[in-house]
């Protein structure tokens, strides 16, 4: 990429003399100096313009000290009733919504693949992915909401669109990046299309679609901890009531909560990932 | 490969019978247990409300289209702060995750404790999502950039944190053993036999974070942590759903130019 304007004979005597340098990542003189000028007038421009109270900031120290100090005294008692049917719903959306997601991110995902869908098929399905990805999960939530009424279904059909983009971008991939030769093998036996995707691609990605869905279970859970706070189900409105009454025992015991299961989930399918491959 | 004898033909299978009955075994919980987290959510939800959900559906997009043009003018500010709290907020992610990641790479840990301290630190900053540290640091250092810049830095650090440690630890070792053999120093040998191996994953992982933290920053004001969501929050509230169509077309257009920016830069680095 870059030519070195030193000569090499130079760089050798320079070195003979100890005074060798690395060669910069950017060679042209002017383009680093002004890039890195430009960088540095931009962040003092940001920071110019955030406007930090530190009165407030002083203020808040206390209730930031107290919610650090109840990571030591986590209440999970007093609210255990509440925090057990957010946990509860928020799997049960997690698990639903991939489900779903996943199923509808296969065909989609399929049209998507350049080397296997026809040109029309592939600008339809990279449309929708470039719909679902481009938007927050909370962002697609509200509107849900607004259609669907309070609840978890909205956050069930937030979290399968969610999905959909997630997964199909990621197959879709997978699938450009098959080898050639099986797609050839299978399709000189006479095979039908569906039969062709069925055994020349779906063993080349299964491995990948299976690990990717896993990545993905534990993705919407964390998202369904948050989407709660606009109103569709979780355990996310639990934990906003409980910082809004910064009753903090309480918020961190549901984060601890959300921290192990995310734990054990990536634990968990580690071990599942181990097993399919 | 197992072959199963029915009468004169012998039948190919691929697994064994026993692998086979396990597979549809788990394959039945997985349906069982679908039916029953549905039966849940269903329970929960009041299906009176989506009788007419696809009513509510067409006059949201009714009163979405025309997006109202009029307001563009006054969005330019917040989404100079959206930008603002991603990218300040991606750098001190970056400031802190960049050490983290050394000790907690298993080759580079100076100790086993502190490399534990190090991957809890990691996995409890990347299992919090940033609307929720926005949430936290608003009550703590009250609303405006400042709570969504720290919020969208502490989600930074486990995600950089993670991707960064584990390409330290794919790193060739023979590199480091020829500087070592040299006589340098410990920190000599980071940076000239670790470092110039991972500053590549290292620019790669920096950009597409910020990338992603465009588009968390664009959310944060819902919590009341400043940039165009506070305005998106303002506009729903006051169910002005063509001010909300106009700041989705900014963001929409934003993510666009990012996405375009960190494939660029990606590129161009590695």
């Amino acid at each position: 990429m870059s030519i070195p304007q030193v000569p090499f004979e130079q760089r050798l005597a320079d070195l003979r003399q100890g005074r060798w340098r690395p060669l910069p990542l950017i060679s042209r003189r002017w383009l680093r100096i002004s890039l890195n000028l430009g960088v540095l007038c931009y962040l003092l421009a940001a920071w110019l313009s955030v406007d930090v109270n530190w009165d407030r900031v002083a203020q808040g120290m206390d209730r930031g000290l107290d919610f650090v100090a109840s990571f030591l005294t986590p209440d999970f008692v007093t609210r255990s009733g509440e925090i057990f049917v957010g946990l509860q719903e928020s799997l049960t959306m997690t698990f639903t919504s991939t489900v779903i997601g996943v199923l509808l991110a296969i065909p989609v995902g399929l049209g998507a693949a350049r080397n296997i869908a026809p040109r029309p098929v592939y600008f339809l399905c990279r449309g929708i992915i470039a719909l679902s990805r481009t938007f927050q999960e909370i962002i697609i939530a509200i509107l849900f909401v607004a259609m669907f009424g309070f609840g978890p279904l909205a956050g069930v059909v937030t979290l399968a669109f969610a999905t959909i983009g997630f997964m199909a971008k990621l197959l879709a991939e997978d699938i450009e990046d098959t080898q050639r030769e099986p797609l050839e093998a299978i399709r000189a036996t006479g095979a039908g299309w569906l039969q062709w995707i069925n055994y020349a691609v779906q063993p080349q990605v299964m491995p990948r679609l299976i690990g990717l869905s896993l990545y993905r279970l534990d993705i919407n859970f964390r998202e369904s901890a948050v989407i709660g706070i606009v109103g569709a189900g979780g355990i996310g409105a639990t934990l906003n009531t409980s910082i809004n009454r910064y009753d903090y025992d309480t918020s961190a015991a549901i984060l601890l909560l959300i921290i192990l299961i995310v734990l054990l989930s990536e634990y968990f399918s580690g071990y599942v990932r181990k097993w399919t491959q | 490969m197992p072959i199963k004898q029915m009468g004169e033909q012998k039948i190919w299978q691929r697994r064994e019978p026993l692998k086979q009955y396990a597979i549809w075994a788990g394959w039945m919980l997985g349906g069982m247990l679908f039916v029953f987290c549905w039966a849940l959510i269903s329970q929960n939800t009041i299906w009176e409300f989506l009788y007419d959900a696809d009513e509510q559906a067409a006059s949201l997009i009714g009163r979405m289209i025309p997006p109202d043009w009029s307001i563009t003018g006054s969005l330019m500010m917040p989404l100079w702060d959206t930008i603002n709290i991603a990218t300040v907020g991606t750098a001190l992610g970056i400031a802190i995750a960049f050490p983290l990641a050394f000790l907690a790479a298993r080759n580079t840990s100076p100790h086993p404790a502190l490399r534990a301290i190090a991957l809890t630190v990691i996995v409890s900053s990347r299992s919090i999502n940033a609307l929720i540290w926005a949430m936290l640091l608003v009550t703590i250092v009250g609303p405006g950039i400042f709570a969504g810049m720290l919020a969208i830095a502490l989600r930074s650090i486990g995600f950089i944190g993670k991707l960064l440690y584990e390409a330290i630890e794919e790193i060739h070792p023979t590199p480091v053993e020829a500087v070592t053999a040299t006589g340098a120093t410990k920190s000599q040998v980071l940076a000239y036999a670790v470092w110039p191996q991972i500053m590549p994953a290292f620019a790669g992982i920096s950009v597409y974070r910020w990338d992603i933290n465009i588009r968390e920053a664009t959310t944060l004001g819902l919590v009341g942590a400043g940039g165009i969501g506070l305005q998106m929050n303002a506009a729903i509230n006051n169910l002005a759903w063509a001010q909300v169509a106009t700041v989705f077309v900014l963001i929409f257009a934003t993510v666009i130019v990012s996405e375009w920016v960190s494939a660029r830069v990606r590129h161009a680095m590695i």
